[in-house]
C-alpha cells in the first residue's frame, strides 16, 4: 500500500501569530516553524497503517524552503520519502490553490491512501482534505478518530458532537484525521540518522507541471483588504458580592445579551 | 563540540519525552519514593536514549558523544533530580565497563536488551564499610567449579530495588584483601539468582523518588563466565566507567542550575516589593549574574571536556574538576533560589525546596568532593598513589 500524508510547517504552536505588512500574509520568520501538531497524528496513523499492512509512507509538503525541516521531522519518525513542492510562485496561495497545488503532485503519484491532519493551527480551515479529495475525484472520509484498512476498503469511526459515525469508502480515498486517533512517536535517534539519507525530492511549480496563473496571492478568491492587531484587553467587569452576587451576574448576562 | 541539526532534532524527542512523559508524574513518584524504572526505561528506549554511543550490533546507536551530551542536557530539565540519575545509572554507570570489556555473550544477554529498556540494571560498587574508598570493599567471590560464590553487602545503590542485573565490583582473588587494589574484578549478577536480596530501601534527604538500596549477596552463584573482561581488572575498570558518571552527572548538574536559575529569574520578575519587581533590586541581580557567570564557566569546561573525551582523550583531570566545581556551585545556586523565593523557597509546594534537597547530593554521589580533591592531588603529585 502506498501512502501520502501531507504536512504542513506552521509557526510554532505558542507563538505570537503576525500578518506582514507588506502583503498581509502570515510572517513565517516571526515564529519557529514546526510540524502541524494534527500532521503529526497523520504521520504516526500513516506509520502504523504500513506497519500492520506493508506497503511505503510518503511526506508531501508545499511551503517555502524551510519546509524541509518539516519533511525531515517526518521522517524522522519513520516515513519513507518526501516530496516538497517550493516555489516563489506559490507564495500567498489560499486554500483553493493549495489544494490544487496538492492534488496534482498526489494524482502524478498514484497512491492507494492520503492522508491529512483535520486542520492547520494557523489557517484553521479544514477545508483543505475535503478540496484535494474533490479534486482528485476520491472518496472524503474525513475527522477520522480510528481507520482501519481492509483489503480495498478503509473504514473510519468520523468523530462527531454526537459520538462518531462509521464511515467507509473504497480505496484509494482520502482521509484526515483527528487528535484523538493516537499518540504520536517520538522521533528516535536512529529515526533522526535515518532520515539523512532518505529521498526527498524537491519539485517547482514548473517540475510539477502547475499553471502558475491558478497560484500564488494574486490568484486567491479572497483578499485581506486590512487588518489590526488585536486591542489590548479590556477591564472585566467585577461584580461585588454582597449577598445578591447570583442576582447581578444574572442581570449582567441579561445584559450582555448572554442570556 | 559543534552540535549539528541532529542533535538538536534529538533533543526535541528528549525534551518532549521529559515535559511529557517525566515531569508531569515526578510529584506523584516522589511521594511514593520510587519510579516506574522498567516503564520509563522502555519509552527511552524507543527513542535510542539509553544505548546512545554504544555499538549498533548490541543495540547501541554509534553516536558520537555528542548525544549523549543533549540528553543529559534535557534531562537536566526533569522536575527532580532522582529521574536523571537513575537514567544515569542505566546509560553512563553501570554499563560502560560491560560495553568495552564485555564478552559477546554477555553483552547479548544484559547489554542489549538494557539498552532497549526492557531490563534495568544498576552499579554496586560502594559498601555499608567503604564508599570514597573503593579499595576498602570486602565483599567476595570465591571460585567453586565453573562458578563464582558472591558474600557481602553493598549500600546506596541507585535502582537496587527494582534492577534485574547488578554490575557488581567484588574481590575475586582469594588472596586480595580490603585495602588492596588488585584482584577485584568486575561481575554481572541478575537479581534473580537465589541467595540476592534487598536489605532495605533507604529513605534519603533528596532524589526521593529514585529508589536507593542496600544490597544482600549471600552465597550469590554466577558463572565464570559473567565476570566482565580480564578477572582481577576491575578496580581499574571501575574508575574508567567513573569518568563517564562524573562526566554525565555535571552535565546533568549544570543544566539542573541553569534551570533553576533561569525559574528564580521569572519568579523574581514577577513579584513585587516595595513598589517594583523583586528582580529591578540590583542586589538580586548581580548575584544571579554571579552563579550564572559560575554555570557559564563550568559549562565551558564541560564542552571542553565533552569534545577531549570525543577524541578518546583522557579527562580525568576535566572530569574531576568540573564534579567538584559543580557540586560546590549547585548548592550555592540552591541556597540562593531558596533564599530570593523567601517563605515559598521554603515550603514543598514549590520546586525550590526540592532542588535544594535534590542538589546536595552532587557533592556526594559519584565520588566525594573530597575524592575529587584527591585526584586533583594526585596528578599534581602531591599525596601518594
Amino acid at each position: 500500500m502506498k501512502i501520502a500524508v501531507c504536512v504542513k510547517q506552521v509557526p510554532d504552536t505558542w507563538a505570537e501569530k503576525k500578518l506582514r505588512d507588506d502583503d498581509s500574509t502570515l510572517d513565517r520568520e516571526a515564529a519557529d516553524g514546526v510540524m502541524n501538531e494534527l500532521d503529526e497524528y497523520a504521520v504516526e496513523e500513516a506509520l502504523r497503517l504500513a506497519e500492520a499492512n506493508g506497503g511505503e509512507v510518503v511526506v508531501v509538503t508545499m511551503g517555502p524552503e524551510r519546509a524541509a525541516e518539516t519533511v525531515r521531522k517526518a521522517l524522522s519518525m519513520g516515513a519513507d520519502a518526501g516530496v516538497h513542492l517550493v516555489d516563489d510562485s506559490l507564495h500567498g496561495s489560499d486554500a483553493l490553490a493549495t489544494s490544487y497545488a496538492l492534488a496534482e503532485v498526489l494524482a502524478a503519484r498514484n497512491f492507494d491512501l492520503v492522508i491529512f491532519g483535520s486542520e492547520s493551527t494557523d489557517a484553521r480551515m479544514s477545508v483543505v482534505p475535503a478540496m484535494v479529495a474533490e479534486r482528485l475525484g476520491l472518496p472524503q472520509v474525513t475527522f477520522a478518530q480510528k481507520v482501519d484498512v481492509d483489503g480495498s476498503k478503509v473504514a473510519i469511526q468520523r468523530q462527531t458532537e454526537y459520538g462518531y459515525d462509521d464511515v467507509e469508502a473504497e480505496l484509494p480515498a482520502v482521509v484526515s484525521v483527528v487528535e484523538k486517533i493516537n499518540e504520536p512517536r517520538y522521533p528516535s535517534f536512529k529515526g533522526i540518522m535515518a532520515a539523512k539519507k532518505k529521498p526527498v525530492e524537491t519539485l517547482t511549480v514548473a517540475d510539477a507541471g502547475l499553471d502558475a496563473a491558478k497560484l500564488g496571492a494574486t490568484a486567491a478568491w479572497t483578499k485581506v483588504a486590512s487588518f489590526a492587531a488585536r486591542p489590548p484587553k479590556a477591564a472585566g467587569t467585577v461584580v461585588t458580592d454582597e449577598g445578591d452576587g447570583g442576582a447581578k451576574i444574572a442581570t449582567y448576562l441579561t445584559e450582555q445579551k448572554f442570556v | 563540540m559543534k552540535l549539528t541539526e541532529e542533535h538538536e532534532q534529538f533533543r526535541s524527542s528528549v525534551r518532549r519525552l521529559v515535559d511529557e512523559e517525566i515531569n508531569p508524574f515526578i510529584d506523584e513518584w516522589e511521594a511514593a519514593g520510587i519510579f516506574p524504572a522498567h516503564e520509563l526505561f522502555a519509552k527511552l528506549g524507543s527513542i535510542g536514549a539509553l544505548g546512545l554511543e554504544y555499538d549498533a550490533q548490541f543495540g547501541g546507536g554509534d553516536a558520537d558523544h555528542g548525544f549523549t551530551f543533549v540528553l543529559a542536557e534535557e534531562l537536566g530539565r526533569c522536575d527532580a533530580a532522582g529521574v536523571p540519575m537513575a537514567i544515569a545509572v542505566q546509560t553512563s554507570m553501570a554499563t560502560p565497563a560491560l560495553a568495552r570489556y564485555g564478552s559477546e555473550e554477555l553483552k547479548r544477554t544484559w547489554l542489549e536488551p538494557t539498552l532497549r529498556g526492557e531490563m534495568v540494571c544498576s552499579i554496586a560498587v560502594s559498601e555499608p564499610d567503604a564508599g570514597s574508598d573503593v579499595a576498602g570493599i570486602s565483599t567476595h567471590a570465591t571460585l567453586d567449579g565453573d562458578d563464582y560464590v558472591i558474600n557481602g553487602r553493598k549500600m546506596w545503590i541507585t535502582n537496587g530495588t527494582q534492577a534485574d542485573w547488578i554490575c557488581l565490583l567484588a574481590r575475586t582473588d582469594p588472596l586480595s584483601k580490603p585495602g588492596d587494589y588488585h584482584g577485584m574484578s568486575l561481575i554481572v549478577v541478575p537479581t534473580s539468582s537465589p541467595g540476592f536480596s534487598v536489605g532495605r530501601k533507604i529513605e534519603k534527604m533528596g532524589n526521593r523518588c529514585s529508589d536507593t538500596a542496600e544490597l544482600v549477596f549471600d552465597n550469590v552463584r554466577v558463572p565464570v563466565s559473567n565476570v566482565i573482561g580480564e578477572p582481577g581488572r576491575g578496580f581499574q575498570q571501575q574508575m574508567a566507567q567513573f569518568q563517564d558518571e562524573r562526566l554525565v552527572g555535571a552535565y546533568l548538574a549544570v543544566s539542573g542550575a541553569r534551570r533553576a536559575l533561569h525559574r528564580t529569574k521569572e519568579y523574581l520578575q514577577q513579584r513585587s516589593a516595595f513598589g517594583k519587581p523583586l528582580l529591578a533590586n540590583q542586589a538580586l541581580q548581580y548575584r544571579l549574574a554571579e552563579l550564572y557567570a559560575d554555570v557559564d564557566t563550568i559549562d565551558g569546561l564541560l564542552r571542553f571536556a565533552a569534545q577531549r573525551y570525543s577524541e578518546g582523550i583522557d579527562v580525568t583531570r576535566e572530569a574531576s574538576v568540573a564534579k567538584l566545581k559543580v557540586g560546590r556551585l549547585v548548592r550555592e545556586v540552591a541556597d540562593a533560589c531558596v533564599q530570593f523565593h523567601g517563605g515559598m523557597g521554603y515550603a514543598e509546594e514549590m520546586w525550590v525546596a526540592r532542588y535544594f534537597r535534590d542538589a546536595r547530593l552532587v557533592s556526594i554521589g559519584g565520588g566525594a568532593d573530597e575524592v575529587m580533591l584527591r585526584i586533583i592531588s594526585m596528578m599534581e603529585g602531591m599525596g601518594k598513589k
